[in-house]
């Protein structure tokens, strides 16, 4: 026995239409506020790292997840301006699969001083002249449209 | 059975709240690190992590607990996700038993975690998609309706008045007024209180429901010769069970949770409990509402069909009666932070049976403890049994 | 064990009104088409020509409403579609103030689970109750469906407005 029962006429398919009508509100979690806070009120990027492993994570955590060490302010340390292209791609859809008008451009940046590789968009990009392992800058956005959110930054730039 | 005795060995929590400022990664992480503090291990010592956690649509991340894991101490170890709602809580800490008693592993985390408040217009809303999408959700259900409805079928059947009901709310609030972590403990609530609060969906009122709560448990497991090396009161999981009824839950006999009871058998019987209200010291059942603790009391076969609330009324389940209900106060008093709530009641059973619960603290040595979770669409049944 | 709980930090309402912590705010975009499969489509069909319908396992002989083309006890295909009556009797009920958001409401929404005359015995469904004063509403009262008239009816369980208390 293999299908229970088939349909005698393809009309007789029927489609029920729903949706989830929810929405969420996300804080950004104990270190995640200061980590935007230090980069909307001063325009700095930091990192925490561990006393216990010495690993360097952006944006700052609360905790090591290697081996659970409470990551307290004590363990700031600060990351950029610069950094190193670690990888990098060109997007051409958006989420609903629609043709973008211009390509956008998302990198992944290895921050001076920090373990960790931080996602963003790439800006003032010449395509010919992307390589991995070039160095990038970040630049922020001006201090009054900063609202304490990951794209305060504004994009990396080659340099 | 040819596995290993398994024990738990450290437990570990966080404040329930009603709305965390810690993102759950991080409520996650607080609870494990307390876990591994109360017994001084480090994360290198535990070899597996088991992550409970409810419906992503709380937290409003898809695949939370892939998510979840840096912060449940899970980086580059085997790590396994179990999720039956409120059940959860209880199934957790049977999956991380069989990761030891298996042989497989020495040691276990067990973590559970739930974060509720980021789900808007209201965390109820999330529970709307539990219901049949067709033939349910267009009359505009909420899951109130569950719970009332249910709690109208017990109440029918055994003829009992919100006042004999109200008792279990009191009593678990009041004892949550000694627990550190909780949320809506108060020391001089009365059942006039309860009666006088708003009506949801009768016969629920506001007082006789858990809170909306933030919150995470974690505990550790570790099989015989390592447990005893690192703790001289390891205490014992004795018994698991789980159990699954129909998803057509109005085609259910709604006055008997059949699901509890098909897991308490199969606990009891791997503990080689025959008598169970004998030989269980205490109980912590799932008390999301009033009447769930009377439900599920009768489901453990700890008291007949009916006979709960006059148990209650009689002061049996007291902390100082004869067989002890909530003592820790519960999903009423401490919180309900889905799938965290019922590793709440495991931690408690841990602590009462060591003598830490302090003020809390059952009195006369309390050997034996079961604590049972319930959840998905009130068809799930978990239990576990432990002892020294 | 007070020093084994972590001090976590509890916010209020007002501290995200006021904007004293950074949240970010996500809709999610999630629409559904589901297949409604066969029983559940014979369902809604015959709900639009106002009936209700079952199905008859042979082996456990239960009519299972909703119909379904598996028995989930006997685990073997259900046999035959069979009607059944749109009257039945109050299994348990609520009345509801409070709408799925937690709004809050000034009349009771009354759902009620309703066994179905024709069905096997507990075989009920959720449904809503009307014309019907909310303290009057008893466990095993009889009740009838109130369809709603032909042309307003889609292939929906709300095709049935509700249903009345049995005069």
């Amino acid at each position: 026995m293999s299908l229970l029962h088939t349909l005698e006429h393809p009309t007789d398919a029927r489609v029920w239409r729903g949706n989830l009508p929810l929405y969420h509100r996300y804080t950004a979690g104990i270190a995640g506020e200061k980590f935007l806070r230090a980069l909307k009120d001063e325009g700095k990027l930091f990192g925490a790292k561990c006393p216990r492993c010495g690993y360097v994570y952006v944006p700052t955590r609360l905790y090591c997840e290697r081996d659970a060490a409470h990551l307290d302010d004590t363990t700031w340390v600060p990351v950029g301006p610069e950094g190193e292209l670690v990888s990098f791609t060109a997007v051409y859809v958006d989420l609903d699969g629609h043709r973008l008008e211009k390509p956008q451009w998302v990198g992944l940046v290895r921050l001076d001083g920090a373990s960790s590789v931080t996602m963003h968009y790439l800006g003032e990009v010449k395509p010919e002249a992307l390589r991995v392992g070039m160095r990038v800058r970040v630049v922020l956005k001006p201090t009054n449209e900063r609202v304490g959110s990951i794209k305060d930054i504004a994009y990396f730039k080659p340099i | 059975m040819g596995l290993r005795r398994v024990a738990v060995v450290g437990a570990g929590m966080t404040k329930f709240v009603r709305r965390a400022q810690e993102t759950g990664r991080e409520l996650a992480w607080e609870a494990v690190s307390k876990a591994l503090e109360s017994c001084e291990m480090t994360l290198d010592q535990i070899d597996c992590v088991v992550m409970g956690t409810a419906p992503d649509a709380f937290d409003g991340v898809h695949m939370k607990s892939e998510w979840l894991a840096d912060g449940a101490g899970a980086w580059g170890k085997p790590y396994m996700r179990g999720y039956v709602g409120g059940g959860t809580g209880v199934f957790a800490p049977a999956q991380g038993w069989y990761h030891v008693a298996s042989g497989l592993f020495d040691t276990c985390l067990v973590v559970c975690e739930e974060k509720m408040s980021p789900t808007q217009p209201h965390p109820q809303a999330a529970f709307n998609s539990i219901f049949d999408n067709i033939t349910e959700r267009p009359l505009g259900p909420n899951l109130l309706w569950i719970f009332a409805i249910e709690m109208n079928a017990y109440m029918n059947r055994y003829g009992l008045k919100k006042e004999d009901i109200a008792l279990v709310s009191v009593k678990n609030k009041r004892n949550a007024a000694d627990h550190p972590a909780s949320l809506l403990g108060d020391p001089n609530i009365t059942v006039q209180d309860v009666l006088n609060s708003e009506v949801l969906a009768w016969p629920v009122q506001r007082l006789d429901v858990s809170p909306v709560t933030d919150g995470a448990v974690a505990i550790v497991l570790a099989a015989d010769s390592v447990a005893r090396r690192v703790t001289p009161k390891p205490i014992w999981i004795e018994g698991i069970g789980w159990c699954l009824d129909t998803a057509y839950w109005t085609n259910r006999d709604l006055s008997y949770p059949t699901y509890v009871e098909e897991a308490a058998r199969r606990a009891y019987a791997m503990a080689g409990i025959k008598e169970p209200r004998k030989e269980i010291h205490i109980a912590e059942p799932y008390d999301p509402f009033d009447y769930k603790e009377l439900h599920h009391l009768e489901g453990l076969m700890l008291f007949d069909k009916g006979k709960a609330p006059e148990a209650t009324a009689l002061g049996i389940t007291q902390r100082n009666g004869d067989l002890p209900v909530c003592p820790s106060g519960g999903l009423l008093g401490v919180g309900n932070p889905i799938a965290a709530a019922g590793l709440m009641k495991i931690a408690e059973l841990f602590w009462q049976l060591r003598g830490e619960a302090g003020k809390r603290q059952v009195p006369g040595n309390p050997r034996r403890g079961v604590a049972q979770a319930w959840g998905d669409l009130m068809q799930v049944g978990t239990v576990v049994v432990m002892g020294k | 064990m007070e020093h084994l709980v972590y001090p976590t930090r509890g916010l209020s309402e007002q501290a995200f009104e006021k904007h004293e912590v950074l949240f970010e705010t996500w809709h999610v975009k999630a629409e559904y088409a589901w297949d409604t499969g066969v029983a559940i489509g014979k369902y809604l069909d015959a709900l639009k020509n106002g009936r209700l319908i079952g199905r008859r396992c042979f082996k456990c002989k239960r009519v299972m409403v909703p119909p379904r083309m598996f028995c989930e006890q006997c685990f073997r295909p259900t046999d035959e579609w069979v009607y059944v009556q749109d009257t039945g009797t109050v299994k348990t009920f609520s009345l509801c103030y409070v709408r799925w958001d937690m709004v809050r409401l000034k009349e009771p929404e009354i759902p009620a689970v309703i066994d179905l005359d024709g069905a096997s015995k507990g075989m009920g469904i959720l449904h809503k109750l009307g014309e019907v004063d909310p303290k009057a509403v008893k466990v095993g009262m009889r009740v009838q469906a109130v369809w709603k008239p032909a042309a307003e009816r889609t292939g929906s369980i709300t095709d049935i407005a509700y249903f009345k208390p049995i005069q």
